[in-house]
């Protein structure tokens, strides 16, 4: 194949109800240091219906060009309609990359898409580099997470990868920066649409159980209270994580049992673990150091929980969290 | 009604360790699986036997050793085994893979394929609609409920970030269940002793219907450049400050470890 | 020579270790605590076939071996030792009788209720004074027209209320001594039959420990098991099946033990390192282990044989012996290694302490089982 007819940097742009999806900026910003590396354009692959005044902002956040397709058929995600327009516009512009958001419609069309066109797809990516031969470097967790592995796809193009949510930085928006809006008209073959959607539900999830969750905010003695867990319910809900315990507190009656972590408990590997007034007996560490980053905070520096620990902080936890909380959510609407 | 169920050998990833000196993976001693979310399509074809007498085939690509979780699909319910294995299918990515079991499938009558929607070792949930994509059939991915509307049609219920939604796909089509889907049921007792009583069908190359540069190390795009441990755990930092100063430093950590 | 499981042992040994961390362990502290009978656990398990195992499928059985069945003893002890009994009180003290003696139509009857799991079954043996001493039944069975009347009292039954179907030990001719001892059937709602007092215990205490009350008990000729005064073979026989059970009981209780404290000894520091660093561990460990693995080997042996069809009575009893006195000694031993901690109900080692003594005392005590093995030494 010929490599040099394939050129750009491409983003598959994810909305939801015309709302484009963070990941989207995410990729941008680093599709952006893809481009740059390359001396190549970012351009961004936006389908849905009744978008047109959602494009300037793509630019404003790194793209250099907006292929805009929409159509009325593309109002909400299915996939044989996304494959056959992103299919259209990788035939007609030829991309050297495409990234995905790793979310349940970039992982049900990145693949449909690949065995479409023939290439590879590297999925679930946490980095993207440009390595010396202008080949896209695409690093992934296996394994459960034990391993990384760093995949190339240098026989075919374009090189796909998604990447997941909250991975990439997104640049702030720079008003000034311009760019080519391109309106795409669609060429749809309806006779393959076999999949109808009835309806779309959003639903309050609620409780995840803890052994589930991404983030876990575990309160222990040193909470204390009821209400002092009403704060970490608070800090939990910035984070999207769910409230864990130790033994004592579910001894004391403060928290149930399926809420906690240890020996006697649950045994808990989550991205991120809080330990809140925890001191980190043997039983309770049994069920948490496997998690991927502890943040400890103890009044007593000697504390066994700071031997696990990848972030400890000796303080008071009742007046941290509720500033925590606070710089957290800001933080995060950024 | 004919079903057919792709599953897979994985290694208990929960069980695997990191060699505290040399910090590579110790595979040794992990016990092989059948994948949790191909359980939870298999139970899902399962129960559409109960409920319609549907007829369930199971198929494997891997090792002579993946013999196992086809007794156990067997020992579950299964009607039919079918194992891929031939060293021309080595190497394979997803892509070669999934190029591998259409192969296996257009020789093969059903009305619904089911799949994992992901394999515990590779987390990469690509097989599943690639594979759906070889065989020009419309998919579903991750799904959580089904019902039978009527003979070509089949109403699902998909998992989304936020809530889930409800499509109507027509048959036959591909469908990758998530586990949480069910509780697979245990293998039964009578099930387990008559496992090896009964004929797995070993499928090779050329058993199936493919173009053979599509499958194995040529069949495949990506290529693993290298691939290294994530390294060791020890104790982390102790700050002993107040508590602005203390909540700075928790956010900057997070945000350089990209958890937020 | 072949020290391995048959792919098919293998597979079931997945199977039932998976059913017993899932759902069999998370209840063993709660059905203890509580002196509760795990209901919940006895329908799971009669679903997937495991009141059934060794009985033939034209009985509505798996089909399986008694080496399969000992797996799943042990394996359901491991997680909960009440458990563990439910079951093996049910398959070697009633199914293996029907099996073994049953006329054809006993077990057509009875086996595929029992194999099902829909009806669980019990045995009675036990008298307030006769108990190792089987010899000295009291309770008496008296042939009236073409009923058996039952008089008299059973004690420490397992599986007394939750069950179903008896096996009843009594005597029908009291100058023949055992000759004159028989075994019959008792369906439970039998008028004149009910359940006296639970019993409240040290250890495997979410199992059903009562009394059984005969009181002018009249049941169907044909519930004889046998033949008239071939109760004490029966009983006999029935015993060393039952040991096997009791004895992968009480080597799952063994194994779980070691578990516990090989993790908790990797895990608790005491003078900066672990204590399984400390070579007074390890050996002792060492030890423990090495009596756990020859347990589990007369175990397999015992049970092998039984499904080879050669005599096994001696090796029935060297397993249960063995394997009884050493899970006694890993839970000990367990307690000890886990401190304070040990004896508090955070840990699970002083509820397996608690569980491993009735191995050595009930289906035959220690001395029983050294009375076997000599008697045979010397015979």
């Amino acid at each position: 194949m010929d490599k040099s007819a394939y050129k750009h940097v491409y983003v598959f742009v994810e909305q939801r109800d015309g709302v484009i999806q963070p990941v989207a900026f995410e990729l941008l910003g680093k599709a952006r240091d893809l481009a740059d590396a390359l001396g190549e354009k970012v351009v961004a692959l936006f389908p849905g219906y009744q978008i047109a005044n959602s494009c300037q902002t793509l630019i404003e956040h790194g793209a250099d060009e907006v292929i805009c397709i929409d159509n009325a058929q593309l109002k909400d995600y299915l996939t044989e309609q996304y494959v056959q327009v992103i299919t259209q516009v990788i035939e007609e512009y030829k991309p050297s990359i495409l990234l995905l958001g790793a979310t349940t419609i970039g992982r049900d069309l990145g693949p449909r898409l690949a065995a479409r066109i023939t290439t590879g797809l590297t999925a679930d990516c946490t980095k993207l580099e440009i390595s010396e031969d202008r080949e896209l470097w695409s690093t992934r967790p296996a394994f459960g997470g034990n391993l990384m592995a760093t995949i190339v796809n240098s026989t075919h193009r374009p090189q796909m990868s998604t990447v997941r949510p909250g991975v990439m930085q997104k640049r702030e928006a720079d008003a000034t920066r311009k760019g080519e809006i391109i309106n795409l008209e669609p060429k749809l073959d309806e006779s393959k649409f076999k999949v109808r959607l009835i309806e779309t539900v959003k639903e309050d999830k609620g409780k995840v159980d803890i052994t589930e969750a991404k983030i876990l905010v575990s309160g222990g003695r040193g909470i204390g209270c009821k209400e002092n867990f009403e704060k970490l319910e608070q800090l939990a809900g910035v984070l999207d994580a769910e409230v864990s315990t130790s033994r004592a507190m579910v001894d004391a009656g403060i928290m149930p049992h399926d809420r906690q972590v240890g020996q006697t408990g649950k045994t808990v590997r989550p991205n991120l673990y809080f330990a809140m007034g925890i001191s980190g007996a043997i039983q309770h560490l049994a069920g948490m150091e496997e998690s991927d980053f502890i943040v400890a905070i103890n009044k007593d520096k000697f504390a066994p929980i700071f031997q696990v620990s990848d972030l400890g902080i000796v303080g008071d936890v009742n007046k941290i969290v509720p500033l925590l909380t606070e710089r957290l959510a800001q933080e995060l609407k950024k | 009604m004919k079903i057919v169920v792709c599953i897979k050998q994985v290694p208990d990833t929960t069980e695997i360790k990191i060699n505290p000196v040399t910090g590579t993976l110790i595979r040794d001693g992990v016990p092989s699986i059948m994948n949790p979310d191909d359980k939870g399509a298999l139970e899902m074809a399962l129960r559409l036997k109960d409920q319609y007498g549907a007829h369930v085939t199971v198929i494997t690509m891997g090792p002579p050793q993946a013999d196992l979780i086809l007794r156990e699909a067997f020992a579950m319910g299964a009607d039919r085994a079918i194992l891929l294995t031939d060293r021309r299918f080595a190497g394979a990515d997803t892509l070669a893979t999934s190029n591998a079991l259409a192969g296996a499938l257009r020789t093969m009558d059903f009305d619904i394929v089911f799949a994992g929607r992901q394999a515990i070792d590779g987390d990469t949930a690509q097989v599943g609609p690639e594979m759906a994509e070889h065989l020009g059939l419309p998919q579903v991915s991750y799904v959580v409920d089904l019902n039978v509307k009527n003979e070509n049609t089949v109403i699902v219920k998909k998992e989304t970030e936020d809530g889930y939604q409800m499509l109507e796909a027509d048959t036959p089509c591909v469908l990758t269940v998530l586990a949480s889907a069910n509780k697979a049921r245990y293998m039964s007792v009578s099930g387990i002793v008559n496992a090896y009583n009964r004929e797995v069908e070993i499928w090779t190359a050329d058993s199936i219907d493919v173009d053979e540069s599509k499958l194995g190390l040529k069949g495949s795009p990506t290529k693993v450049q290298k691939s290294f441990a994530k390294g060791l755990k020890q104790a982390g930092e102790v700050y002993e400050v107040d508590a602005e100063e203390a909540v700075g430093i928790i956010i900057s950590k997070l945000k350089e470890k990209f958890i937020i | 020579m072949n020290f391995n499981l048959t792919k098919t042992q293998e597979l079931f040994r997945q199977m039932i270790r998976e059913f017993a961390e899932k759902e069999v362990k998370p209840l063993a502290a709660e059905i203890d605590e509580q002196e509760r009978f795990p209901a919940e656990t006895v329908k799971k398990m009669a679903e997937l076939g495991i009141f059934g195992i060794p009985v033939p499928t034209q009985y509505g059985g798996a089909g399986g071996d008694n080496l399969m069945y000992s797996i799943a003893i042990e394996e359901l002890s491991r997680a909960c030792a009440t458990t563990g009994v439910v079951v093996s009180a049910h398959t070697s003290l009633c199914v293996a009788p029907i099996m073994e003696h049953g006329t054809e139509e006993q077990k057509m009857k009875y086996l595929p209720k029992l194999a099902s799991g829909e009806w669980i079954g019990a045995f009675g043996l036990t008298e307030p004074n006769a108990g190792t001493d089987a010899a000295g039944q009291q309770t008496t069975a008296v042939l009236d027209g073409e009923e058996w009347v039952l008089n008299g009292n059973k004690i420490f039954i397992t599986n007394a209320g939750p069950a179903h179907v008896y096996i009843v030990i009594a005597m029908t001719d009291k100058s023949l001594k055992t000759k004159g001892i028989s075994a019959f059937i008792v369906e439970a709602g039998t008028p004149g039959f009910e359940i006296g007092k639970k019993e409240l215990k040290m250890g495997i205490r979410g199992s059903a420990t009562a009394e059984l009350i005969f009181n002018n008990c009249r049941i169907p000729k044909g519930n004889l098991l046998g033949k008239i005064g071939g109760g004490f073979p029966i009983a006999m026989k029935t015993l060393d099946g039952g040991r096997i059970g009791i004895a992968a009981q009480a080597l799952g209780i063994a194994q779980a033990a070691l578990d516990e404290t090989v993790k908790y000894t990797k895990e608790r520091k005491q003078f900066g390192k672990a204590i399984g660093q400390f070579q007074n561990t390890q050996f002792q460990m060492a030890d423990l282990k090495t009596k756990v693995e020859a347990a589990r080997l007369l175990v397999r042996s015992a049970a092998f044989k039984k499904d080879s069809g050669v005599p096994y009575s001696p090796d029935a009893a060297m397993a249960k012996l063995f394997a009884a006195e050493t899970a006694m000694e890993v839970t000990t031993k367990a307690v000890q290694f886990h401190g304070g901690y040990g004896y508090t109900r955070e840990y699970p080692v002083e509820r397996m302490m608690r569980d491993a003594k009735i191995t050595e005392i009930y289906e035959g005590t220690s001395e029983v089982q050294r009375m076997v093995i000599a008697a045979n030494l010397y015979k």
